[in-house]
């Protein structure tokens, strides 16, 4: 079984979750959400999600509480920049699973 | 308008390029403006500017941008033109890489000249030789019909297998010299030219991703299929390159059989039949080398020509055949690989190698930026081997250079 039966013959995709492999892998910092500080978990109202706006992976949903999803998030950490309540860590990876 | 009338014309070789293009009902052109390929730009634009030619002339900044523009013309699907030369040639140097790897049937003009240091505007192969291994077909030519019908054959190649087309020609010698060039009429052009149909698609309902990062180890997509890694597709370019010989010539038959002048062989011979001695060269210079081998022939030598028309592929079985009865080959270069010989030379004794032929090869480099090169020394340079044939040293470590060093 060779890679021929793609039907590609040159780098060609089409977009889907997934498409350039699991990228959480890439990781070294993780996101950590303090809810606390979160405006829409706070509120309970739909509001802000500039970190859902700024994600360049679409990896975080615009939901209360919001979600990362982490087999995709590289761990950039623009959404901890972004966030004006400072709700969101970027943690290292090893202290994470340990 | 000159130019777009069917019948014989006197044509220069920019011209013949030009009016190729046009035939080809070409759909974007993106040039930069080089000695001497300029006035295959100007020609060109005269064309878009004067309703002549349905195409959009994107003026660029640099040749780099040319085939960026090309690039990605031809990937949403419009057939695309350029030409350049020399320097301009080199900066499009990545572009060139890209435009192959993608596979897209971008067709370019190489006006050949030679490249600095020292500035030269004048001819020689040093340009597209340095371009050997972006994994473009060269086609060379010899006459300014053979550009003309070389670059109306180049899209139905590069439409068919996918892989980009230079069509080189010799600077000067062909393109600003005219020659009576037999323009076929675009209802014609148009029964041989099928529209490009591209292998990349353009559909926003589906949409698509080109050439992402590639990593090394195949993987599998988000819909679970096993796609290539950069190696597959690479190997993909290499097997398209192997296979395009017999496209090549099929389309090349056809050709004749429209048009009359057949393009069936990757090869130009003459006088080979009876030949102990053959002359390779490529381009314009394997015109001059019948003028040699008939005047070698004058003198009691039985002298043919080999002319090299596609370098790349390089048909390999096919100059096998053409140089079995050969005892001596005399392989003229207007390149040099430094540090080791001629590239066509090279290629000669690459395809030799194991075939059973045990002809005496000898190399001269000539005509490097301009410098005239005659039949008669083409001839001298023939006669000079001949000693090589009685003492049978089959192989010179190095070329030598027809200059006067």
């Amino acid at each position: 079984m060779g890679t021929r039966d793609c039907g590609h013959i040159c780098g060609e995709s089409s977009q889907g979750i997934g498409e350039a492999g699991r990228t959480g892998e890439w990781r070294s910092a993780r996101p950590v959400i303090d809810n606390e500080k979160c405006t829409p978990a706070r509120k309970n109202k739909p509001s802000c999600f500039l970190c859902w706006l700024y994600c360049p992976d679409a990896v975080i949903s615009k939901a209360i509480p919001i979600h990362i999803d982490l087999e995709y998030c590289k761990g950039c950490g623009i959404c901890a920049q972004v966030c004006p309540t400072q709700a969101i860590a970027m943690v290292n990876e090893e202290e994470c699973s340990s | 308008m000159l130019g777009s009338k069917a019948g014989t014309q006197i044509l220069d070789g920019n011209h013949a390029a030009a009016v190729g293009a046009k035939l080809s009902r070409v759909q974007v052109i993106a040039a930069y403006p080089i000695t001497p390929q300029s006035p295959v730009t100007e020609k060109l634009s005269e064309y878009v500017e004067g309703g002549n030619l349905k195409a959009e002339y994107v003026a660029v900044e640099s040749e780099h941008s040319a085939l960026a523009v090309c690039s990605s013309a031809s990937l949403v699907g419009a057939r695309t033109f350029t030409a350049s030369s020399s320097h301009g040639l080199a900066y499009m140097h990545e572009m060139l890489h890209w435009v192959a790897g993608t596979r897209l049937p971008v067709i370019l003009a190489c006006v050949n000249r030679a490249i600095g240091a020292p500035w030269n505007v004048l001819n020689d192969q040093q340009d597209s030789i340095s371009q050997r291994d972006t994994g473009w077909i060269q086609i060379y030519a010899r006459t300014n019909q053979e550009i003309l019908d070389s670059v109306i054959q180049a899209y139905k190649i590069a439409e068919t297998v996918y892989v980009p087309v230079m069509v080189c020609y010799d600077g000067y010698i062909l393109s600003h010299t005219e020659m009576p060039v037999d323009v076929p009429s675009p209802r014609d052009v148009d029964s041989f030219l099928p529209p490009y149909k591209p292998h990349t698609i353009l559909d926003p309902a589906n949409p698509r991703n080109y050439n992402l990062v590639t990593l090394a180890n195949p993987r599998v997509n988000a819909e679970g299929v096993l796609c290539h890694g950069y190696m597959e597709i690479r190997y993909l370019l290499q097997e398209a390159l192997q296979n395009a010989g017999e496209t090549i010539a099929s389309v090349g038959r056809e050709f004749g059989g429209l048009f009359g002048r057949s393009y069936a062989s990757m090869l130009w011979e003459y006088s080979l039949d009876d030949a102990e001695i053959v002359i390779v060269a490529m381009g314009s210079l394997a015109m001059e080398a019948i003028v040699a081998a008939d005047t070698l022939r004058d003198e009691g030598h039985r002298v043919g020509v080999l002319g090299l028309r596609v370098f790349r592929p390089f048909p390999k079985s096919d100059v096998v055949t053409a140089l079995k009865k050969a005892r001596l080959v005399v392989v003229f270069d207007k390149n040099i690989s430094y540090g080791s010989e001629g590239a066509t030379c090279s290629e000669i004794k690459s395809a030799l190698y194991g075939s059973g032929a045990n002809a005496v090869i000898r190399n001269f480099v000539v005509g490097l930026g301009g410098r005239d090169i005659k039949a008669r020394e083409l001839a001298g340079a023939v006669n000079k081997s001949l000693p090589a044939l009685k003492e049978g040293v089959l192989n010179d470590e190095y070329p030598e250079w027809i200059c006067h060093i």
